[in-house]
């Protein structure tokens, strides 16, 4: 008898629901299994069944129950951000709900959500209009019936703390919604002319809270998706193939597997979707028998054409695409530029590179997978629902309301699980065993089946007039591009109709102010070929600013003007630089206010010991349409003989607008920037017969505890609209590193990441 | 079938002799809060105590920890408020939370060893746990101020 019929029903926890307790706030974190299943949920804390017609829910953002509590539907990915806090306050704040009350249900996949998508730093963005709004609603109602309930006008009454208060006298929502008529609900038409409150009568916004998924981190009962378990299942490992794309199965030989007790059979995957071609999967009763039997498995493939690509392919296909002029698109083209050089007095022309970088996630992918009741439901951690789900009802050969994606904790997002292809291979397994699958992947299965941050090749050219002023700059860059691969609805097309990532070149199209301007981006069509380039962290801003940043530092010294006030120079605020409303209020003014500020912090210019420098970097996060303006210093230290760089501090300045969640919106920047270090000084793979190298941490550094320099960090106070936090600190910390590295010991490095290898032959080069 | 204590409690498990410790836990006797990282033991993930010292389950054989005791995240303490864990909390140490387990229960073999760790001490203990979101910062944090409040209960006590 198998591992799986030995454990029983009774160790196994209920995934109707699951519920976790956070007595110390009050509150309860919440995985929404269906309508009924919140009622539950509910009747769990407040031990009465509220049924729905019982709730009031003005808007399908959140409901109150007759006992006052608030449960605010969250349809973001928890993946490390609080994110599921963050929104909960923005509706509770324009509510006056008392916070204790409030409650957050990780929502499963639903049409009625719209997009279900956490990434590009754009939650709180994105979200924040709509929730306020939301909460605004139904204060409004719940103001209006407060006041019939107290017998007084609406004017005379007060919302606050989860009452109506007047004239000395209150009644709690949960009385209101128990009593009353609240009859009103919102339509999204209806919300938008909602009005909110002005900044100053924040109460929540803006204030530090304890975040809501934080207790059940620290004892072991938050639920990821590894943790996903259902009465019956069996494991799947995957056997992955040679290439991302073309592999073809010639044959299996499972006779070594055979001895593994609990091993069931091997099954090539037929996909329709085209996911996960050339995929075999190995079945057992435990993950230790997969695990065990896969490894015994022999598959012969033939192998796509990719299979012999090199990071040196990949990198010479990129500076083709750049030497060849017609190529990519002009994102930005403005008339005028080759005269400019033409004319220049002085010019200066740079190339940078960066490797393949890996996600590295700490949970490797994984899904569990069954039908039930004429519902395909697939547990598992995912950053875009609706991205998969088409993926998925294709696979499957269903349509994509007979599918439903559970949601779980995240072991780490960073844009691997926008990519939801995890959950295709672990959907057919399950079709193809006609029982409910747990899919897992070795982390080496996980590497091999990442979407990494693609390689990418920069060139930059910038041209100087009379008096040194910047009169032209060229920026062009070729990489992989993911939105191609997995979202082409969302690239844009350049104003000849070519089209574009725009993911793959944010960043290029900067602020700084240069005179005649040209972006081109280029798709490395090998790259695309070779394996699916993948949105990591800050995505293309992350390769972009480590070229552009480090590129406006050489550019200072050729001008010979401090690499601050060069920035602060051409950072004029005017013309497409002038910012609008709503979402870049300020503009250019507002990268320099943050580039002033962290040199001021930071001891720009104070003399510092032999061979320890500063560098700094700026940039505007992610995108020109939602601009997080951050700027880092790094102090570092080359030593000369080793060429080591040891990062000393990180002071960074970020406006990000009106922060939500100061304490949460830290960690991001923390988080963000060490990512940046990370990559800066230890992260890099490359591809070798067409697969990543590295697939474990025996060969694959990163940042560790004794690596982590001091961090500091401010915030620009500000009313503006809140924009992203996740990314922007990771796409300034490489060039501050890179520029601090030449500022202490002469050694100009172009090529990420930078190892001490390179440092000591830049210095050799130097001397 | 191999017997140990798993948080106290006596147990007897039916998984191969050579089954990885961490899959025992997680799949056979159903405590999910230990972590599959890397599966080489260069994560921390999956770390557990054994005869109260920090070990790495995911290369543990089952049959090593034979009448031994093992602890994991949910057993270190009844109501879950050990040092660690209240500092953590406090703190807001934890992101995407999975390596924090792994991380709280290096922590609480080095403040046996080391009850009052200075950073070079912490990064030598704690250098085999990585944190994909970075939170080093907050955990080198929040290993101080759980220290200091037990050593101050130390002292009182």
């Amino acid at each position: 008898m198998g591992n799986a019929w030995r454990l029983g029903s009774g160790h196994l926890p209920s995934r109707r629901y699951f519920l976790i307790s956070m007595a110390s706030a009050g509150v309860i974190l919440g995985y929404a299994r269906s309508g009924l299943a919140r009622a539950e949920a509910l009747a769990v804390r407040t031990g009465r069944v509220h049924s729905p017609a019982e709730l009031f829910e003005p808007t399908i953002w959140y409901a109150i129950d007759p006992d006052g509590n608030v449960t605010v539907n969250i349809i973001r990915a928890e993946m490390g951000q609080h994110v599921g806090t963050a929104l909960a306050r923005i509706v509770a704040d324009e509510l006056e709900a008392d916070w204790s009350k409030v409650h957050i249900v990780m929502a499963d996949s639903d049409p009625k959500w719209g997009e279900m998508v956490t990434g590009g730093s754009w939650s709180v963005w994105q979200s924040f209009p709509v929730l306020s709004r939301a909460g605004a609603a139904g204060r409004t109602a719940l103001l209006e019936e407060g006041a019939r309930l107290l017998g007084v006008r609406p004017y005379l009454c007060v919302a606050r703390d989860g009452a109506v208060h007047a004239q000395g006298r209150s009644v709690p929502y949960g009385e209101i919604v128990a009593r009353g008529h609240l009859r009103r609900a919102y339509t999204p038409e209806q919300l938008i002319r909602i009005p909110i409150k002005p900044p100053a009568d924040r109460r929540l916004i803006g204030r530090n809270t304890q975040a809501l998924d934080i207790p059940a981190k620290t004892n072991g009962q938050g639920r990821y998706g590894i943790d996903a378990a259902v009465e019956g299942m069996i494991y799947a490992r995957p056997k992955v193939p040679p290439t991302r794309y073309g592999s073809k199965v010639l044959s299996i030989d499972d006779s070594a597997a055979k001895q593994v007790p609990g091993y069931i059979r091997s099954l090539a995957l037929n996909d329709p979707s085209g996911t996960v071609p050339g995929w075999v999967m190995v079945y057992a009763d435990s993950f230790v028998a997969a695990n065990r039997a896969a490894d015994r498995v022999r598959v012969r493939w033939k192998s796509g054409d990719a299979a012999h690509v090199s990071e040196g392919d990949l990198q010479r296909r990129a500076a083709e695409l750049i030497a060849d002029p017609g190529a990519g698109a002009l994102v930005v083209n403005d008339p005028g530029l080759e005269a400019a050089f033409a004319i220049a007095r002085k010019k200066i022309e740079r190339a940078y590179t960066t490797s393949t970088v890996m996600h590295f996630a700490l949970e490797p992918v994984n899904a569990l997978a069954f039908e039930r009741n004429g519902i395909f439901e697939i547990h598992t951690g995912n950053q875009w629902q609706t991205l998969i789900l088409p993926v998925l009802a294709k696979a499957l050969g269903r349509s994509q309301n007979t599918i439903v994606l559970r949601s779980y904790f995240l072991g780490g997002g960073f844009g691997r699980r926008l990519d939801g292809d995890y959950a295709v291979p672990a959907a057919l397994a399950s079709k193809a065993a006609a029982r409910p699958v747990k899919m897992l992947c070795t982390r080496e299965d996980d590497s091999r089946f990442d979407c990494p941050r693609s390689p990418s090749l920069q060139v930059l050219r910038m041209a100087f007039g009379n008096n040194g002023q910047v009169i032209a700059m060229d920026h062009q860059a070729a990489a992989g591009w993911p939105t191609a691969v997995m979202a082409p609805s969302f690239l844009l097309k350049d104003a000849r109709g070519v089209p574009y990532d725009p993911f793959a070149i944010h960043g290029a199209d900067h602020w700084y102010t240069v005179g005649a301007q040209r972006v081109r981006a280029l798709r490395n069509d090998l790259a695309d070929r070779t394996f699916r380039p993948g949105w990591l962290r800050s995505v293309g801003s992350g390769w972009i600013n480590w070229a552009l940043e480090s590129f406006m530092d050489e550019a200072a010294q050729v001008a010979g003007i401090d690499p601050v006030d060069f920035r602060l120079r051409l950072l004029t605020g005017t013309g497409r630089n002038a910012g609008s409303a709503p979402n870049s209020v300020g503009g250019a003014h507002r990268q320099a206010a943050v580039l002033a500020r962290v040199a001021e912090k930071a001891g720009w210019g104070s003399p510092l010991p032999k061979d320890t420098g500063l560098g700094v970097a700026s940039s505007f996060g992610q995108e020109r349409t939602m601009p997080t303006w951050v700027a880092c210093v790094a102090r570092v230290r080359v030593d000369r003989h080793s060429g080591r760089v040891t990062v000393e501090k990180l002071t960074l300045v970020v406006d990000a607008g009106t922060i939500v969640h100061p304490d949460g919106a830290a960690a991001q920047v923390e988080g963000g920037a060490l990512w940046g270090l990370s990559m800066a000084l230890f992260e890099g793979s490359e591809f070798v017969n067409g697969q990543p190298k590295d697939a474990n941490l025996d060969t694959y550094r990163m940042l560790r505890m004794g690596d982590t320099p001091e961090v500091e960090i401010e915030f620009i106070p500000s009313t503006e609209t809140p924009v992203g936090l996740g990314e922007p600190a990771t796409t300034v910390v490489a060039p501050a590193i890179g520029n601090a590295i030449f500022a202490a010991s002469g050694a100009r490095v172009r090529d990420l990441p930078i190892r001490p290898v390179t440092v000591r032959e830049a210095l050799a080069q130097k001397a | 079938m191999t017997t140990f204590t798993l948080n106290g409690r006596s147990v007897s498990v039916h998984s191969p002799p050579d089954s990885p410790l961490l899959w025992v836990i997680r799949d056979e006797l159903g405590l999910t809060g230990t972590k599959f990282g890397c599966g080489i033991g260069f994560c921390g993930a999956c770390t557990v105590h054994v005869s109260g010292r920090a070990t790495r389950s995911c290369i543990t054989p089952v049959a090593s920890v034979a009448q031994a005791e093992v602890k994991t995240i949910e057993g270190l303490d009844p109501g879950g408020k050990h040092p660690l864990q209240i500092a953590w909390v406090e703190l807001q140490v934890p992101q995407c939370g999975y390596c924090q387990p792994g991380q709280i229960m290096q922590a609480a073999t080095l403040l046996k060893d080391y009850p009052d760790p200075d950073d070079a001490m912490i990064n030598a203990v704690m250098a085999g746990n990585l944190c994909r979101c970075m939170t080093y910062l907050r955990i080198r944090k929040a290993i101080k101020l759980a220290a200091a409040r037990m050593q101050e209960r130390g002292a009182h006590g």
